[in-house]
């Protein structure tokens, strides 16, 4: 059932009325795997380094989901490096300090790390919005990158190379490794995409959109809205160290600058790109970064992040919602 | 007699010199309508923000069934069965009327859930159902922000009424309504609060007209203290509100 079409952008998050038989989480599940499907005959078409532009868009868009699942909630953070780098540092050491070498299991420890690192600054940070969020989020980033530097065990200013990952007990041959690097990463994406649906689809993250515009209504129908950006937060950290840990083994390498505030900066670019209406034009908006930087790095040396203000400057002007607001405009 | 649903015992708020609410002493039973009166800066705002948590008492306790919810903070006291709706209506202007109500059928569920859709069809049919006794049926696709006045006041009370309260405090539920509008307005309300009809509603109002048609039960207040409390012929007679609630002696 679609919306009326009077509705502004806003209104059309209740795309579907109602979900009479619970459809919708399966139609998701059917639409990540129809995208993995398309995704894997593409990467098997294209040229490597496209493929691995695609990857590396694939990681770093798993840390801006992150991101528009703290937007949904009216915070933005400007430290999602920190999750993005413990994910990196802890796949990394588990490959060289303890032998892990799985794919899968890099990521997902990744993944968890970050989890075990970000959660107990949950509660805090969830009483604070604004730019005393976004700051709060920065000063925690630059202390994880102060101590990177500092810190020998994790390879210092340098930081450590990474060597090729094995996937499910197979070691990954020399003519498909970035193949199958995209597969296990396009993998992820999908995956959390869908489980990002659902969730921003579901009970709980309606009352996050809730809170987004009214913190006293929600807590007065009683609704708890820290708990519901500590929440987000912690998954947040989740998709950062997904993704880092995904983006390092693609890179083979990984340094305190994982953790910079300009890396920050990429990720929430990303994601206003993007907007907080579609997880899939999370993915399209951290392609589109991946290819802008690419070519103007090629064409217009050194001079890429001025391509990038102006790609952004004709976004917010033309597209204020996001690159998301047009298929909703279209549903409309 | 049976024991009261709520109770403010020696409730005292001061905002400096001010005094909100000095030594009062309520007791509310279940389906009353009690209509709260008094001039601007009387008290009774004060005492519907402490009743819902808002605002803490210098002292004194609030017993819901004889539990202290003095200190719990609002989605406790809501999820209790306290609910209340604003002078401000406050809705989430963003988002569309049938999607306020979601949100507040999701906080009134048990248990939110990760993967639980909002949009089920049974707190749709729910959600429309309660839109229908507040004649809002057909706004359910605009957005908050877009309703006028009288609609949006029917929106936060029908929000409220999603926690299913057995007490709702209705913060000048007419304030901003034109007066050839207050009445049929109130009959809405009512006649959507009447299918709970062991429900206590407490609304604080300025027009003695709704106070007389509506209320059991009449509050009066001055100074944070209660000048007046009985069946509305008797309140509203009383020496004291003519005096300092209806302004009638000061004509006279």
């Amino acid at each position: 059932m679609g919306t009326p079409s009077s509705l502004p952008v806003a209104a059309a998050t209740a795309a579907p009325t109602r979900d009479r038989a619970g459809g919708a989480g399966w139609r998701h599940v059917a639409a990540a795997v129809g995208a993995f499907v398309l995704l894997t005959g593409l990467g098997a078409v294209a040229p490597k380094w496209l493929t691995f532009l695609m990857t590396m868009a694939a990681g770093n868009g798993l840390v801006s989901l992150g991101i528009v699942c703290l937007m949904r909630g009216g915070v933005v953070p400007f430290g999602q490096g920190m999750v993005f780098a413990i994910g990196g540092y802890a796949a990394a050491l588990f490959y060289n300090r303890l032998g892990f070498t799985d794919a899968i299991g890099l990521a997902l420890a990744g993944g968890v790390a970050a989890v075990l690192i970000a959660a107990p600054f949950a509660p805090l940070l969830s009483r604070y919005r604004g730019i005393f969020f976004a700051m709060l989020t920065l000063a925690l980033s630059m202390v994880t990158y102060g101590l990177l530097m500092k810190l020998d065990t994790f390879g210092g200013s340098d930081g450590f190379n990474l060597g090729r990952p094995t996937l499910l007990g197979m070691k990954l041959p020399d003519d498909k490794v970035g193949f199958i690097l995209f597969l296990v990463t396009a993998g992820f994406a999908v995956v959390m995409a869908a489980l990002a649906r659902i969730y921003f689809d579901s009970t709980r993250g309606l009352v996050t959109l809730a809170a987004r515009e009214n913190e006293l209504r929600v807590e007065y129908l009683g609704g708890s809205v820290r708990q519901a950006m500590a929440i987000n937060f912690v998954l947040a950290a989740f998709c950062g160290g997904l993704g880092g840990a995904l983006v390092v083994m693609a890179l083979g390498h990984i340094e305190p600058n994982f953790s910079f505030w300009t890396t920050s900066g990429e990720f929430v670019f990303v994601a206003i790109l993007a907007g907080w209406h579609s997880v899939v034009a999370v993915f399209v908006a951290s392609t589109v970064l991946e290819v802008v930087r690419s070519f103007s790095s090629s064409y217009f040396p050194n001079t890429w992040q001025l391509a990038l203000g102006i790609f952004l400057l004709l976004v917010i002007r033309f597209l204020p919602k996001g690159i998301g607001s047009l298929w909703h405009r279209e549903r409309k | 007699m049976s024991a009261p649903l709520l109770e403010a015992r020696g409730l005292n708020k001061r905002f400096g010199a001010v005094v909100a609410a000095a030594d009062l002493q309520v007791d509310l039973a279940a389906g009353e309508r009690v209509s709260l009166i008094g001039s601007n800066g009387a008290g009774k705002t004060t005492l519907v923000n402490m009743i819902t948590g808002y605002l803490k008492p210098d002292s004194g306790h609030i017993l819901l069934e004889g539990r202290d919810i003095t200190r719990l903070a609002p989605r406790a006291i809501t999820r209790l069965g306290v609910a209340r709706s604003f002078q401000i209506p406050q809705l989430c202007g963003d988002l569309t009327v049938l999607d306020n109500m979601l949100v507040a059928n999701a906080c009134h569920d048990a248990g939110l859930s990760f993967w639980k859709p909002a949009r089920r069809a049974e707190t749709v049919d729910r959600a429309e159902a309660l839109l229908e006794r507040f004649r809002l049926q057909d706004q359910r696709h605009r957005r908050g922000a877009e309703l006028a006045g009288g609609m949006r006041k029917l929106l936060d009370i029908a929000m409220a009424l999603c926690a299913e309260p057995r007490i709702l405090l209705l913060d000048e539920p007419t304030s901003g309504v034109a007066a050839e509008e207050k009445f049929p307005m109130m009959d809405t309300v009512m006649r959507g609060l009447a299918d709970d009809g062991a429900m206590t509603v407490l609304f604080v109002e300025h027009d003695m007209d709704i106070v007389e048609r509506y209320a059991s039960r009449v509050i009066a207040f001055y100074a944070g203290r209660i000048i007046a409390d009985g069946a509305p012929g008797v309140a509203l007679a009383s020496e004291d509100v003519r005096r300092y609630v209806t302004g009638e002696l000061l004509v006279e």
